[in-house]
């Protein structure tokens, strides 16, 4: 391909994933509601459009068209920065996402994957990780207590529940002996059988808890735990800048899903009779779904509850997983 | 083209974001900034196929940066601007010149010289976390390791100089005294 064609194919895949995940990100705040009003027999939104299926488009005018209020005692830029890089992060880290597998149309074969670097996996955490200093710079920068108390929380958060995705993802790793996702999915091409889950379930639990506490699900949801600590980070934020943070943060879902789904569930590759575009677009939603399937099912826990969690159970689990599976790989 | 590009985009960023974080006063200016220079740093590896280092520096920086974060916030009120009192500014500003000159000429000198030559150079076929594995673990093995004794031998003093009541909970102590205060 020429450097021309380079070019516009890339421009081309960062529109369609942008566009795509943007709307995907602000569809998922319905279906949550539904789901959630599902599971707790409520109708959720029934109002705007058939089965409310438009109340997306409602919230988005509402946050549109609202003020943006900007307090006074905020250090103002960095307030204004914090929702933007919430949202930049979690499209930057699709960029290196094989998110199908490869097609031809009109003539061209295409490789769903903006950046193919070799240290997808590395890129892709690394640049999550980074998102966090949205809520971080946001509770800092409104000069408000529950701000301050939830950018408090969110580096702790991010401090401890990074090591635990770290050493959780070693293992797999270790077994497939490279860092690109496309070898990672490639590893796993042998069918059913060969998905790294069943050879590394300990690690794909560990991974999913860890994730929750690094999108801010539920379970571990303290940045902004209403009952506590009133919105936390984003008390004072209105209007898009507060939407901003939530588009983030369920496209930072959306990552995760493709992430485990690629890492430990067979990736791209034909399931059975399914073929392989369509198996992962199953096993990311039924991961979206888990997601707020554990949001409906579990309570919050307290923050010494979450340091706990991490430190004495996690992550020693997450060293022994890793030991272990040096060892049965040298034998 | 592309490369020149980029290479002159994130060289301007980042030194004005570095300029950010020496001048200002404001303690959330000043680490915002850093934050924003180090991860602006991983470009120079992505423009020199450095992958690996690349998302390293973003991973590390990410989190060092964030434990900075921390201490500002507990030490200042971040929003407002830091007084600093500087008792001979003349001075401070002659040693910080001199030491960046310093440092300056020391990395010029032998790329002027042309007396800078790769020791371990990449191999063809080998990737980029494989060639610095390789490199980590023979030729560089010992200081590796010592740099990882270090960091447990500071690990284990921290613990040891900042939990000396670890065994008990400060939220059940706190329950406890609310509960004295109640039967008084």
């Amino acid at each position: 391909m020429t450097t021309t064609g380079f070019i516009i194919a890339t421009i081309i895949k960062i529109l369609v994933v942008l566009g795509l995940f943007s709307a995907l990100a602000g569809f998922g705040t319905y279906l949550e509601r539904k789901v959630l009003a599902f599971m707790q027999r409520r109708l959720g939104p029934m109002h705007v459009g058939p089965y409310g299926v438009l109340q997306v488009l409602a919230d988005g005018i509402k946050l549109f068209t609202k003020e943006d209020i900007i307090p006074q005692n905020a250090v103002k830029p960095i307030f204004m920065i914090a929702p933007i890089i919430g949202a930049a992060t979690a499209f930057i880290a699709l960029a290196a996402v094989p998110i199908l597998p490869e097609f031809e149309i009109f003539g061209v074969k295409v490789h769903p994957i903006i950046a193919d670097i070799n240290v997808g996996v590395l890129f892709v955490l690394g640049v999550m990780a980074s998102g966090l200093f949205a809520p971080l710079l946001a509770g800092m920068a409104s000069s408000n207590k529950w701000g301050l108390l939830g950018a408090a929380r969110t580096a702790i958060q991010l401090l401890s529940y990074e090591v635990v995705t770290g050493l959780s993802i070693l293992a797999p790793l270790m077994l497939v002996g490279s860092l690109s996702l496309i070898d990672i999915n490639n590893y796993q091409s042998g069918g059913f059988t060969d998905w790294i889950v069943w050879s590394q379930p300990v690690a794909f639990v560990l991974f999913l808890i860890a994730g929750f506490a690094e999108t801010n699900r539920t379970p571990f949801d303290l940045l902004e735990h209403e009952a506590e600590i009133v919105s936390g980070y984003a008390t004072e934020y209105s209007g898009m800048r507060w939407g901003m943070f939530f588009i983030g943060e369920y496209a930072n879902m959306i990552t995760l899903g493709f992430l485990a789904s690629l890492i430990f569930l067979g990736g791209f590759n034909d399931w059975g009779f399914i073929p392989g575009g369509l198996a992962i677009v199953l096993k990311v939603s039924f991961l979206f779904f888990f997601f707020l399937w554990t949001r409906a099912a579990w309570p919050h826990v307290r923050p010494d509850q979450l340091m706990w969690l991490c430190w004495k159970v996690l992550m020693p689990i997450a060293v022994l997983n890793v030991v272990v599976t040096g060892i049965v790989l040298m034998m | 083209m592309f490369e020149a590009i980029a290479f002159y985009t994130f060289s301007a960023i980042t030194i004005v974001m570095f300029w950010i974080t020496v001048t200002s006063k404001n303690a959330l200016y000043a680490m915002s900034a850093l934050a924003a220079g180090m991860i602006m740093i991983s470009g120079f590896f992505f423009l020199l196929d450095a992958d690996f280092l690349g998302v390293v520096q973003i991973i590390v920086y990410t989190g060092a940066v964030m434990a900075l974060y921390a201490f500002g916030m507990m030490f200042f009120d971040t929003t407002r601007d830091v007084k600093e009192r500087v008792r001979a500014p003349k001075l401070v500003f002659l040693l910080s010149g001199m030491t960046a000159l310093v440092l300056v000429i020391a990395l010029v000198a032998p790329i002027l010289g042309d007396h800078i030559e790769a020791l371990y150079p990449m191999k063809e076929g080998i990737e980029n976390p494989q060639a610095v594995g390789v490199v980590l673990f023979t030729k560089y093995l010992v200081p590796f390791e010592v740099a990882a004794v270090m960091l447990l031998v500071a690990m284990i003093a921290g613990i040891v100089l900042a939990g000396k009541k670890m065994d008990e909970s400060l939220t059940l102590k706190v329950e406890d005294e609310f509960t004295q205060k109640g039967a008084q």
